[in-house]
């Protein structure tokens, strides 16, 4: 179905150069702009679709979560792709890469950094922990302490961290992949609403389908792979992306749709409780993204469509007895709201 | 559910109970409302609910005590009882929200089932507030979070009310009454009945119930001569008086003369055969008959409220040739009983002869001299009640007068009889009618002489002029048991009275009282001109679907559809290709979902009508960037109703 919506996509596009008219209607003031961006945008999925096979999909919605500067959150089984996408983005986008594996005896200093006494020069002098990087995978963040869990969530809201009575800015780009495990698993401490919240997304990677899966069987090590690719877009370019998700027009219609979604969540009684205004505001952002990322100047209800499965299922829960997956309450949710 | 859904129907169950609470057995009203009280302070207070055991053992007790009321368990009044009793202990266990749904959907059939009891207005309006409770209570079975389920539900019956008004002027009325179907339906009515003994019409003077209204078209008579006939008793026992034979037949028994005055009577339901006339009826409704003793009867029980137009003559000399037998029947005395009173009788008619009028005059005489008093408690009066009460306690109703006098008058030889019906009335200032209650319930007397026939003598007359010539209340002493509302000191409550009464009197004549005749008589005056039920059937469809039609284009005006060009155009070309494709997806074919967005549609038609998918594509990609992009363009809109027009699918 969602890979259904992105040949659509493909196809409209193709289509507009068929008529002239049409061409001209989607002329905006920035799609020169994001044009260019586009085509860089479109290369680096290419790639990325040659190391992480048959994910094509869910290589979009981590691109779109990073261009909307939000953090993403994969929930998945080990051994599924977790750590190679993270990697893999790292490297494609040229970005500082930190790896923090996540226990339950780590402790806030393991993350942040400590202070320690250098006898040399007679003072404490501060390590900077993992943190300080452009691109965190936070593997496994449910296996650590709430204590824990709480000073990289405090970080990736706040964009800096304070310790010791210092405060000191992380890097940006400040992106944070955390993955956690179905948090059914024993030993795990489930993220609160409250904390899930701070994700602009949650996805699931899932298995490859059989014909990935052969082609990643018979193909070359995906480490060395990774390491032979080259950087696809720099930091600045990166951010110069992300001033332009911001450009992008978004009408009154589909502010109307927004509110719409939201409010339906509020009064339906297969949830416990709504999507609150910063979902909204999630759902927004992250559709400009996906719409740039598109090569569109303008938002359309089938952007929010596209990012709702990943923004909206992990900050709603369900009031029925039966696990939905994110997939069918987003379904559910886009089947029960007309389009303005 | 959630407290708040559990809430809302406790309230809705307590709404429905409300007016079934007058008619069924109290203890049953107050068990449900027991359990439906710790429902709630379970619910409040968080307390656990009871055990299912306990639930159950209570049910079976309810179920056995109905048994035992009833003394069966089929029939409507034990059905209702028990259901109001499940409904309780359904809303005690009632935890998802199917036993919700079946809650409110019993509390619906409830509310339907005290209709057989009453269709006051005062039920009606109960059972409006139960019915928008349920509703509002459903509501929030669907939206637990609807901020204001009531005013929602209130919306909803208000447009449903429209095609209420339209179904029950419309809908083709059937003859009878809808609600009285078993036979148990009418035990509780009050009137007159078929005998009389000491006490019995006092007792029915306390009762304040309206036994029928009068309106008058002609001159109203003098309130001294407002005698409604009801049951004539010439039968004696010693103790109770009763009807002979009912000898009936379908003409009048006397020829009218002198003036008339013309009325309309509306009866209460009494489930007896008596009609109600100013003496003596001039005419006999449809489906009435007149017996031998001028009595009007219906010729099935009075068991919904009955309208018939009557004309009486005050001057009529009836009987004049009265059948011997009926004359022995009025001589009629039973053997032995009330020796004094009969010695007294005999010695005035060895002084008087054969003179009815003289002997009449020294019976009211002897009233009036004796010290007699009018009174709504008299004493209770042993065997040989007449002489009882001639010659000792001396106090009585109206019943006492009249059977002591008919009794003087037989013991003396003179054909006299009783007759029961009401005196009087009092007329509603607010919609004119005369309203005779049963507390105007009286007996007076008939004695038969050969030059005049029958005629009446009023008893009560002599003792208490004022009972004749104004009302109970003005006839009885101050501190006399007279219900309250009847004492002057409370004229307000009696003002009031007078407004309810005609308020209730317009919901019984236009509403309850709307029957086939009212109907046609009804959209004739609206310009219907052959009012049969093929006709009433079809207008109402016709009406029903324009207030549909008016209620949709409400809707699609309120969504503001049909107001933007541009979603108009994008609407057509949905409307267009709805119903083609080679696969028909339900019955809206390649019509656009409500919740599919411009590339999506487009990409769903182009796969399944490949020969127009370019087509289709351009429109798309036009109205996607006009309708949710950054330059709004009205030419362009021009521009893609053409291609829309152009479109051949």
């Amino acid at each position: 179905m969602q890979s259904d919506w992105h040949t659509v996509q493909k196809e409209v596009r193709l289509s507009s150069h068929i008529h002239p008219l049409a061409a001209n209607a989607d002329k905006m003031p920035s799609s020169d702009h994001s044009s260019t961006a586009h085509a860089a945008l479109a290369e680096l999925i290419r790639q990325a679709g040659g190391v992480v096979l048959g994910k094509e999909r869910q290589i979009r919605l981590a691109l779109t979560c990073l261009v909307a500067r939000g953090h993403l959150l994969i929930e998945d089984l080990p051994g599924v792709g977790k750590t190679t996408l993270a990697q893999l983005l790292a490297r494609l986008l040229g970005l500082h890469f930190q790896r923090i594996q996540f226990t339950s005896d780590m402790l806030p200093a393991d993350i942040i950094g400590v202070s320690v006494f250098e006898r040399a020069s007679n003072r404490f002098v501060f390590h900077p922990g993992p943190i300080f990087s452009q691109l965190i995978l936070a593997d496994e963040v449910n296996r650590a302490t709430p204590k824990t869990q709480s000073a990289l969530l405090e970080a990736m809201e706040e964009g800096q961290v304070t310790t010791e009575g210092m405060t000191r800015r992380l890097p940006t780009p400040f992106f944070v992949i955390a993955t956690q495990n179905p948090s059914h698993h024993i030993g795990t401490f489930p993220l609160p609403e409250s904390q899930l919240d701070r994700f602009l997304m949650k996805i699931e990677l899932g298995y490859p389908d059989r014909k990935a899966e052969r082609e990643l069987l018979l193909g070359a090590d995906r480490r060395e792979m990774i390491a032979g690719l080259a950087t696809a877009l720099t930091p600045d370019e990166l951010q110069s992306l992300q001033q332009a998700a911001g450009r992008i027009h978004v009408s009154a219609p589909i502010i109307d749709y927004v509110q719409a979604l939201v409010a339906y969540t509020r009064h339906c009684p297969d949830y416990q409780f709504g999507l609150s205004p910063r979902a909204a505001l999630a759902l927004l952002a992250a559709a400009r993204a996906w719409a740039l990322l598109d090569g569109r100047g303008h938002v359309l209800p089938e952007d929010i469509q596209a990012v709702l499965p990943a923004v909206a299922p992990h900050r709603l829960r369900s009031t029925g007895q039966t696990r939905r997956s994110a997939g069918e309450i987003a379904r559910a949710l886009i089947e029960a709201v007309a389009l303005p | 559910m959630n407290r708040r859904q559990q809430s809302w129907l406790l309230a809705a169950a307590l709404a429905v109970l409300a007016p079934l609470a007058f008619d069924l057995p109290a203890w049953l009203c107050i068990t449900s409302l027991l359990i439906l009280s710790w429902r709630a302070l379970t619910l409040w207070r968080r307390l656990p609910v009871p055990a299912h055991g306990l639930l159950l053992l209570l049910a079976l007790a309810g179920v056995i005590t109905i048994a035992a009321h009833y003394h069966t368990l089929f029939g409507r009044d034990p059905g209702i009882a028990l259901l109001l009793l499940l409904l309780a202990l359904k809303l005690m266990e009632a935890n998802s929200l199917r036993d919700g749904h079946a809650a409110a959907l019993l509390c619906y059939f409830l509310m339907l089932c005290q209709f057989p009891y009453a269709q006051s207005m005062v039920s009606a309006a109960m059972t409006l507030i139960a019915v928008v409770l349920t509703t509002a209570a459903l509501v929030l079975l669907h939206h637990p979070r609807q901020a204001a389920p009531l005013r929602l539900a209130a919306s909803m019956l208000a447009q449903a009310a429209l095609f209420m008004l339209l179904l029950f002027v419309l809908f083709p009325r059937i003859e009878g009454p809808l609600w009285g179907l078993p036979g148990d339906a009418y035990a509780g009515l009050t009137g007159l009945a078929e005998t009389m003994t000491p006490g019995s019409i006092s007792r029915l003077s306390r009762s304040e119930a309206i036994a029928f209204r009068a309106e008058f078209s002609t001159r109203q008579p003098p309130q001294d001569a407002l005698y409604w006939r009801g049951p004539v008793l010439s039968r004696f026992d010693g103790s109770s008086w009763s009807a002979g034979r009912p000898d009936t037949g379908s003409t009048l028994p006397y020829a009218t003369r002198g003036g008339a005055s013309d009325y309309t009577v509306t009866l209460e339901p009494h489930d007896k055969l008596w009609l109600f006339a100013l003496e003596l009826p001039g005419v006999i409704p449809a489906d009435g008959l007149i017996t031998r003793d001028y009595q009007l009867l219906a010729k099935a029980p009075v068991r919904a409220r009955l309208r018939y137009a009557m004309r009486s003559y005050p001057e009529i000399f009836a009987g004049r040739d009265e059948s011997p037998e009926n004359l022995r029947q009025a001589r009629q005395l039973p053997l032995g009983a009330n020796p004094r009173a009969r010695l007294l009788a005999q010695a005035w008619r060895a002084e008087s002869g054969d003179d009815g009028p003289a002997l009449v005059r020294r019976m009211l005489d002897y009233y009036r001299s004796q010290d007699f008093s009018y009174t709504l408690n008299p004493p209770l009066l042993a065997e040989n009640s007449i002489d009882a009460f001639l010659f000792e306690s001396r106090r009585g109703f109206c019943e006492h007068y009249a059977a002591s006098f008919v009794f003087m008058m037989r013991a003396a030889g003179l054909p006299a009889r009783v007759v029961t019906g009401y005196q009087g009335g009092e007329i509603n200032p607010v919609d004119h009618t005369l309203i005779v209650r049963q507390s105007d319930a009286h007996a007076w007397a008939e004695v038969w002489t050969r030059e005049r026939g029958w005629w009446r003598v009023d008893p009560t007359a002599a003792v208490a002029p004022s009972r004749i010539e104004k009302n109970l209340a003005a006839a009885l002493p101050e501190n006399g048991p007279l219900l309250l509302l009847a004492r002057p000191a409370f004229l307000w409550l009696h003002e009031m009275r007078f407004r309810w009464e005609a308020l209730a009197n317009a919901w019984n004549q236009q509403v309850l009282g709307y029957n086939p005749r009212r109907q046609r008589e009804f959209l004739s005056s609206l310009g219907m001109a052959t009012p049969d039920w093929q006709r009433m059937v079809t207008v109402l469809g016709v009406l029903s679907s324009l207030l549909l039609c008016a209620f949709s284009a409400w809707v699609l005006v309120e969504r503001g559809q049909s107001r933007d060009p541009l979603q108009a155009a994008w609407n057509r070309l949905s409307n267009k290709l709805a119903g083609r494709g080679p696969r028909r997806v339900g019955a809206r074919g390649m019509a656009r979902q409500n919740w599919e967005g411009p590339q999506d549609y487009a990409k769903r038609i182009g796969s399944a009508l490949p020969e127009i998918a370019g087509e289709i594509f351009i429109i798309a990609e036009l109205y996607q960037a006009l309708r949710y992009g950054p330059v709004a363009n009205p030419r362009k809109v021009q521009e893609l109703n053409t291609l829309i027009r152009r479109l051949k699918p």
